[in-house]
């Protein structure tokens, strides 16, 4: 056996497993918004990050554990509605290349602001501890699983079960699933544009509140970046997966995150510098070969090509 | 005056906006020559990604790197040979046994820059919109990655350092200066025409016969090779460079420069890049601490980032033509018309 393959046991693998499901959770996130609004949330990240923050503001000031969660929701779907109404609102007739340059710009002014608030202490970063005890590990059939993993997967799991019951089931379901397959039609036929994308971003804010208290187990200091280069990757993944719909965007946000779980447990770290390049050139590729996304059927209508 | 002297008057603008800025800084003192320095290199910069986003109306985020391949290449180049074996131990043999002059090294940064911009161009030209974007982003991840990690084509992690100090008032000028009138002459060409062709409506453009594949790539690789010279003028004002100082934060400043001067005319590229380089020396200074003038205002840091964040998405929101609204210089009074912002 060569050391790559012994490498890659259970753990490496029910790790990867659970790192796909936290980028399924944001591929979500970015999928929902993509769907209704035509826009690539390149701050998406920065709603993260923001709700870390918040934990590592309640676990520094000794709050319940309940309470930091709770915070964190508040201050993520808070700032999500209020970029929606000052940001995505005014540029909804815009084109999504211009939408996707304002985001940039978003989020580069929460990071900025996070510095702002943070080095008030005079240090970079904080720590966000209180539900840290997740991080210990459970021998599950002699395999070392952090529970965080198994909280992580099955969280995903519930997740994507209720969103697939508000969008199948729901009239507030169909009308984003009317608003993503054609707006104009659907707003003709009396779905109403602001509760629509209120909804779209509000879900998406509660996904990335999710994702910052997972996230914060594994990753317990806290600073501006937070998230940042997970947020990255999972928009390549997005992209690749198919980003006109939201099972195909989900699958390819699970199918990067496992992926370089795999490659990162099972690879040395100096093998690993230059699978960045390797990932971001695939991402060229799929755009130029088959825009529509990987995991699409027939023909997408969202990438313009000359 | 006559209407034959306009297309005169129009690069007289830019250029005179730039020339003031060079007499500045010959007459300040040293820690301010470096900020207006600083301010005309950007021009550079920002007016080669002008060419292309511009001109061309597709979204960019990749341009950055045609300016950290330059830096790279002149400044890896430049460092004096006795001390680069040192530092530069795992080079190819080529770069490693070879130093050239200031001057020359500027041209390698332009033709690295343009024959990188080439080879990525001729595949990515085909996207445009959303695809666009995220494609040039992915561009400018993988140059990162790479300028980072292989040490044999320059200093991998660590800090490029001994580039020889060259751009002084005089270069910086002149290296602005060139890029202005090259950028003009293009968006003034037969070329240039049809790009613009195309940006205002390319289903007309290509009724007409123009091939936008082609005239969008033309551009890119000129945008890349004037991008590339600004990286060169760049790491000979600093004298040292890493991957980090040519990525994101760079892209984010040299983009919210384009779209508050106006992605539609040579000069809004020009104005938003002296006007967002004085906003952010002022504000960086203000972050020290240190007094300007007759105001003393103390920031606390990163403050500086998210003022231009907020200046570059209110353009976005609430003036998307930027400051000059598309307009060139002119001396008449404005008219209507060509006022398209990025992506439109």
């Amino acid at each position: 056996m060569t050391p790559v393959v012994a490498a890659l046991d259970v753990q490496t693998l029910v790790d990867a497993i659970g790192q796909g499901a936290v980028y399924a959770l944001m591929a979500v996130g970015i999928g929902l918004v993509f769907g209704v609004l035509r826009l690539v949330n390149f701050a998406y990240g920065q709603l993260i990050m923001a709700g870390a923050y918040a934990l590592a503001f309640a676990s520094a000031g000794g709050w319940p554990v309940w309470a930091g969660i709770a915070l964190c929701y508040v201050v993520v779907v808070a700032l999500s509605l209020v970029m929606e109404l000052l940001v995505f609102r005014p540029l909804r007739t815009q084109s999504p290349a211009v939408m996707l340059v304002t985001t940039f710009a978003i989020a580069f002014i929460l990071q900025a602001a996070a510095l702002v608030i943070d080095v008030r202490d005079g240090t970079i970063g904080q720590a966000a501890t209180s539900i840290a005890s997740l991080n210990r590990a459970v021998t599950i059939g002699g395999a070392d699983v952090r529970k965080i993993t198994i909280v992580a997967i099955v969280v995903t799991l519930v997740t994507l079960g209720v969103l697939a019951l508000v969008l199948g089931r729901t009239s507030i379901g169909l009308h984003m699933r009317a608003a993503a397959a054609d707006f104009a039609t659907a707003r003709m036929l009396g779905v109403r544009a602001n509760v629509v994308i209120g909804s779209a971003v509000l879900i998406s804010g509660v996904l990335a509140a999710t994702v910052a208290w997972i996230l914060t187990v594994q990753q317990p200091f806290v600073q501006p970046d937070f998230a940042l280069k997970e947020t990255i990757v999972v928009l390549v993944g997005v992209v690749v997966g198919g980003i006109d719909r939201l099972w195909t965007a989900t699958l390819g946000g699970f199918t990067i995150g496992f992926a370089s779980g795999i490659i990162n447990g099972a690879l040395p770290t100096d093998k690993t510098v230059f699978l960045p390049s390797v990932l971001f050139a695939f991402v060229i590729v799929v755009l130029l070969l088959r825009p529509q996304g990987l995991f699409v059927r027939g023909r997408s209508s969202v990438v313009d090509r000359v | 005056m006559s209407r034959r002297l306009d297309p005169a008057v129009q690069l007289l603008g830019p250029c005179l906006l730039v020339v003031a800025a060079g007499l500045l800084a010959g007459s300040v003192s040293r820690s301010v020559e470096i900020d207006v320095l600083s301010a005309i290199v950007s021009v550079a910069i920002v007016v080669s990604i002008y060419v292309f986003i511009g001109n061309s109306g597709v979204l960019s985020f990749g341009q950055i790197s045609f300016v950290a391949v330059g830096a790279f290449a002149a400044g890896v180049m430049t460092i004096p040979l006795e001390s680069k074996q040192g530092v530069l131990p795992d080079l190819f043999p080529l770069l490693r046994d070879h130093s050239i002059g200031n001057l020359p090294s500027l041209g390698v940064a332009a033709a690295v820059g343009g024959t990188y911009a080439l080879l990525v161009g001729m595949p990515l030209m085909r996207l445009s919109g959303l695809a666009a974007g995220i494609a040039t982003f992915a561009v400018l991840e993988v140059t990162h990655n790479v300028l980072r990690e292989w040490t044999k084509i320059g200093p991998g992690a660590t800090t490029l350092s001994l580039v020889p100090e060259t751009t002084g008032p005089l270069q910086a000028t002149l290296g602005a200066l060139f890029v202005i009138v090259v950028a003009f002459a293009y968006q003034r060409s037969r070329l240039g025409r049809m790009l613009r062709a195309t940006r205002e409506d390319g289903a007309a453009a290509e009724g007409v016969g123009i091939n936008i594949h082609r005239q969008r790539l033309w551009a890119f690789v000129l945008s890349g090779a004037l991008a590339g010279l600004s990286g060169g003028l760049f790491v000979h004002l600093l004298g040292s460079i890493t991957a980090d100082q040519v990525y994101l934060e760079i892209t984010f400043i040299t983009l919210a420069m384009l779209v508050v001067g106006g992605t539609g005319s040579l000069l809004g590229a020009v104005v938003g890049a002296l006007a967002v380089s004085g906003l952010d020396s002022f504000l960086g200074r203000a972050e020290e601490g240190a007094g300007v003038g007759p105001l003393t205002l103390d920031l606390p840091q990163g403050s500086r980032l998210i003022i231009l964040g907020v200046l570059m998405a209110a353009m976005l929101i609430l003036r998307p033509a930027g400051i000059t609204g598309g307009r060139e210089f002119s001396l008449r009074r404005p008219s209507r018309g060509d006022t398209k912002g990025v992506g439109q």
